[in-house]
């Protein structure tokens, strides 16, 4: 799976970066450095409702430090069937 | 007129109406026809209002339009003379001035072989210039300095001394030389020199991405950006570049933070360094400091470290960088840096594509722009990169090695601390070298260039929300 969290100014200003480190805590607790990607993107076109991710071709929108894991969980961890 | 304010003189605002004018057409899709009616709207006549003539204004017109265009092929040159628009300045060479006062020993005219000095009736010495072949050995031997070596305004700027006159006694330039920097772009009082734009190259980037459907065209503003477009908020004008039809806009002040913390690791393991961010300044190391291209820093400048980031995460992506820079049009071309840069546009060239498309600034709502730290945006102006690396080599806990900056404001300084390098004698292990006095904020592309920039530069620096190189970079690691 790949996630992509978008960086651009609007998101990065909501908190993009303490979200990739969430993400990043999530994964290694996971165990799931091999199947997870996890990259930044400049921008996914929802600056309004930001912090968006991209979990594969699903935008998620209005992710927070907050709702991180419990997003991480949703789309990732369900999915994987685990 | 307002939009004259926009610009330091009258030269630049008739080089941006001649711009915004095939940008308009462009966007229309209409420049094959309508191209030839360019010089008639900018010069309307009756009366000349530059020139002898109003035949002679749109004829230069028309050279402007041709340069807007793309310029010369045939010149790889991103610098070009309007030969017709050159006014052969008379002021070339040796005069006497008003100190002469008329003395008896004549040391001038002894001196001079062409017999080109005579005296008037006050014994004050007069240069035949049919006879004088500038050698200048009258004003060595006046004991008054009387006379004086006035330089022509192109010929003043290039410090690299890239101009001369050819056989018409217009401006020259010599591209072995010439770095690009644009320094006689901008000092030429009749807007004989130009640099080639690429603005046609970027609204058809734009068209053809179908609103950013086909691929994402993203714009990268250089930091100086901060210190520009006085009238309006930062944000208007980030919204504005948006209305032009790009997908997105990134600080190039990222791609300085990256710069500035693998410069530092680079430095420390090196041990002597000069900065590869000014592409001036790195052409000139090659064009006259051959001996020193080891030690310029491997890094890829800002501009194309960003550019490079953003292709990886979109491969699709055209980049397009706007700055104050006319030698980044040189340096996008460079093998190493034309895979990532697709386009490079001045501040005048935007200005000029904004007001084809008649957006109106001041109306706009605000749009962030906000990625880097406080030192990659403070890149902009003199001696920012040298604050930059300092902090890099104490974030990276670097801090046994003994830095020793030399900061380079302007070509002129930069020759000197790299004749220095070159016999091993510089007091220093790292050289700073930004070809524009002042830094980017003194680029030729820039609109203005005021006293204050350096402060709007800083002031933007501290509202990055990111407070060192290390949290902002650290996403893209």
């Amino acid at each position: 799976m790949k996630i992509s969290v978008c960086v651009g100014s609007s998101c990065h200003l909501k908190g993009s970066y303490k979200i990739i480190e969430k993400f990043k805590e999530c994964i290694a607790a996971n165990g799931l450095e091999d199947s997870v990607t996890l990259q930044a993107a400049f921008c996914l076109g929802k600056c309004t409702n930001g912090v968006s991710v991209k979990m594969d071709d699903e935008i998620v929108c209005g992710v927070s430090e907050e709702n991180a894991e419990a997003v991480f969980n949703q789309y990732v961890l369900q999915k994987s069937g685990r | 007129m307002a939009t004259i304010r926009k610009f330091d003189t009258k030269v630049q605002h008739l080089k941006y109406k001649v711009l915004r004018e095939v940008a308009r057409y462009a966007f229309e899709d209409r420049l094959l026809d309508c191209y030839h009616d360019i010089p008639k709207k900018i010069v309307p006549g009756p009366k000349p209002t530059m020139r002898c003539c109003i035949y002679k204004e749109r004829a230069i017109v028309e050279e402007r339009i041709r340069l807007a265009l793309g310029g010369d092929p045939e010149n790889p040159n991103v610098i070009e003379v309007i030969e017709i628009a050159c006014d052969e300045c008379p002021v070339g060479g040796y005069q006497v001035t008003e100190s002469c006062r008329g003395c008896i020993a004549h040391r001038c005219e002894d001196v001079c072989r062409r017999g080109a000095i005579t005296f008037d009736e006050h014994q004050k010495a007069h240069i035949d210039k049919e006879k004088c072949i500038e050698c200048g050995q009258c004003a060595k031997v006046c004991p008054y300095s009387a006379i004086a070596n006035n330089k022509r305004p192109c010929e003043n700027a290039c410090k690299v001394k890239a101009i001369r006159r050819n056989e018409n006694m217009a401006a020259s330039i010599d591209n072995d030389k010439c770095i690009a920097c644009g320094a006689c772009v901008y000092q030429c009082p009749f807007g004989a020199i130009v640099d080639k734009s690429f603005l046609l190259e970027v609204i058809n980037l734009l068209k053809a991405s179908e609103d950013n459907t086909k691929y994402k065209v993203y714009a990268i503003v250089a930091p100086s950006i901060s210190s520009q477009f006085s009238y309006a908020k930062l944000g208007q004008i980030i919204t504005a570049i948006r209305r032009l039809g790009f997908y997105h806009v990134v600080e190039v002040a990222l791609g300085a933070d990256m710069v500035a913390y693998e410069e530092a690791a680079e430095l420390a393991e090196k041990g002597f360094l000069t900065s590869s961010c000014c592409p001036a300044f790195v052409d000139y190391i090659h064009k006259q400091f051959p001996s020193l291209v080891k030690d310029i820093s491997h890094n890829l400048s800002p501009m194309a470290t960003i550019a490079r980031h953003i292709k990886k995460t979109d491969p699709e992506a055209k980049i397009v960088f706007i700055g104050p820079c006319t030698a980044k049009k040189m340096e996008a071309q460079k093998e190493s840096v034309q895979p990532w840069v697709d386009s490079v546009l001045t501040f005048e060239e935007l200005q000029a594509l904004i007001d084809a498309r008649d957006i109106d600034i001041p109306s706009l709502e605000e749009t962030a722009l906000d990625n880097a730290s406080y030192y990659g945006r403070i890149f902009a102006r003199s001696g920012g990169l040298t604050d930059a690396v300092r902090e890099a080599l104490k974030e990276r806990g670097l801090t046994d090695f003994d830095f020793q900056p030399v900061s380079c404001d302007g070509i002129e300084a930069c020759r000197t601390a790299l004749l220095k390098a070159s016999k091993n004698v510089l007091p220093g292990n790292f050289i700073e070298g930004m070809a524009c006095v002042g830094g980017c904020i003194g680029g030729a592309g820039c609109l203005t260039h005021g006293e204050k920039n350096k402060n709007e530069v800083d002031k933007y620096g501290q509202e990055a929300m990111e407070k060192t190189i290390t949290s902002a970079i650290e996403f893209t690691r």
